[in-house]
């Protein structure tokens, strides 16, 4: 099980998130009903539950992109718990791979990284960006326009622009999705990295995910409320296992 | 970071993208040329019909290639939800919405750089002596369309029928800046031309209010 420790490797303090009965809805329809948790700076969770059970807009919600219909996201800095963090200082914190790349076809993969770089208004851009690239293999790449890429290829780029400022906490949309075989050992090897260095990860997937024996603890979601919490010090496997017999 | 630093880098984004295709760019000053040449066929205008007239078909010709050029400013950030991406970033919103702007004023100051001399030719309006000042209304006009339509361009991407809804919300709510527009712009194409300053002022007067309710509203009009 994880330890909450107060700084990292890189000395950057964990941030950890609290949901206070998150409600959302979309017209009538409640996609999120009263959720309330606590996730810890360093946690590794798997979010799991079936389609519409409304992991992704838990996710949204966690990367401020969607406001709650009631309730609140909170993200709390270990160095000072009582303290939340405002928006501005918590996006610079947070990193996401969604459904979708998020990123411009018609840029090439350096300048949809560069841009991004910019915007997180990081040092060194350019050694970062041939760096971020490199690391995700596509480094040969680096000047082709994103349109031109595999759905693999976008994947990683995703993955990369989402870890190219350093988060510190990692929200992830299936992002295994469309990942090969070297993807997927490549994923894995960097999210066991991220989990080393106390990188609070939430992650959506199934239950097949390899990625998921990283896991510190699951979530199970049905129809907008929490069905299943192996909890912050409990062990997610016997849960997981569960869910992979029923897969 | 500074909103004029993350409205300069957004910038950059913006012009790369479109320079890169000139979709957007070449499809709006077709349609602006056509839209001219096609009045002057079916009014055939004498030269003083065209001062008379002149104004208001050019200045129709820049609100229909607006509405026109205005309508994928957002709607293209849905494809691959970059708008979420910029949304996650550490950036005022207000630096999203201004670099669209200036992105949009001045793709459609280039499209108005092709069409007025165009129109100078096709409706034999003489453009001598009075460029300044009709360079000064071109300005303000095309502030006042391009901040106003990039506004509406946010609101109506999200709607299933946003390419007709954008033309809808916006062409009302432009018809103050489009009689001060041509107003001003007649003075101009007149015998004796003289700048109205009092159509010149409503113009500008039009701009700062559009400028202030957007910067006002940025943060409801860039969320989901």
């Amino acid at each position: 099980m994880p330890a909450t420790r107060s700084t990292s490797r890189s000395g950057v303090s964990f941030l950890g998130v609290s949901f206070a009965g998150i409600e959302k809805r979309f017209g009538s329809f409640f996609a999120l009903r009263g959720i309330s948790l606590q996730i810890h700076s360093g946690e590794f969770v798997a979010l799991l539950g079936p389609n519409g059970a409304g992991k992704t807009t838990l996710l949204r919600t966690a990367a401020l992109l969607a406001a709650p219909t009631r309730g609140k996201v909170q993200y709390t800095n270990s160095e000072h718990p009582g303290q939340p963090l405002d928006p501005s200082a918590t996006k610079r914190q947070l990193g996401m791979v969604g459904h979708t790349t998020l990123l411009y076809d018609e840029l090439t993969a350096a300048e949809n990284l560069t841009l991004f770089g910019q915007l997180y208004g990081l040092d060194d851009v350019s050694a970062r960006v041939t760096n971020a690239l490199g690391t995700c293999g596509l480094g040969s790449r680096a000047v082709s326009l994103v349109r031109t890429f595999s759905r693999g290829m976008r994947q990683r780029l995703a993955i990369a622009r989402a870890l190219l400022h350093g988060p510190r906490v990692l929200l992830l949309d299936e992002p295994a999705a469309g990942l090969d075989r070297a993807g997927l050992t490549w994923f894995s090897a960097t999210l066991e990295n991220l989990r080393k260095d106390g990188c609070t990860v939430i992650m959506s997937t199934h239950a097949r995910n390899e990625s998921l024996e990283l896991a510190t603890r699951a979530i199970v979601l049905a129809a907008g409320t929490v069905q299943h919490d192996s909890g912050e010090q409990g062990d997610p496997r016997p849960l997981l296992a569960a869910l992979r017999a029923d897969a | 970071m500074s909103t004029a630093r993350s409205c300069a880098i957004l910038l950059g984004k913006e012009l790369r993208l479109e320079f890169r295709t000139r979709e957007l760019l070449s499809a709006t000053i077709v349609f602006a040329l056509v839209i001219v040449v096609l009045f002057s066929f079916a009014f055939d205008p004498t030269a003083a019909e065209s001062r008379r007239y002149g104004p208001g078909l050019l200045w129709i010709s820049f609100l229909f290639a607006g509405s026109l050029m205005l309508n994928p400013s957002f709607a293209r950030e849905r494809l691959n939800d970059t708008m979420d991406a910029l949304r996650l970033a550490p950036i005022s919103p207000f630096a999203i919405l201004s670099a669209k702007m200036l992105a949009n004023l001045i793709f459609m100051s280039l499209v108005e750089v092709v069409l007025v001399p165009v129109f100078s030719v096709l409706y034999n309006v003489s453009l001598a002596g009075v460029v300044l000042p009709l360079i000064l209304v071109l300005i303000l006009g095309t502030i006042g369309l391009t901040v106003t339509g990039t506004v509406f361009s946010a609101i109506s991407s999200h709607a299933r029928l946003r390419e007709l809804l954008l033309p809808l919300l916006l062409l009302p709510i432009l018809t103050p800046l489009l009689i001060a527009a041509v107003e001003a712009t007649a003075s101009l194409f007149v015998e004796q031309p003289e700048l109205d300053r009092t159509w010149v002022a409503l113009l500008a007067g039009f701009d700062i209010v559009f400028l202030t309710a957007s910067w006002l509203l940025c943060d409801y009009l860039i969320e989901e």
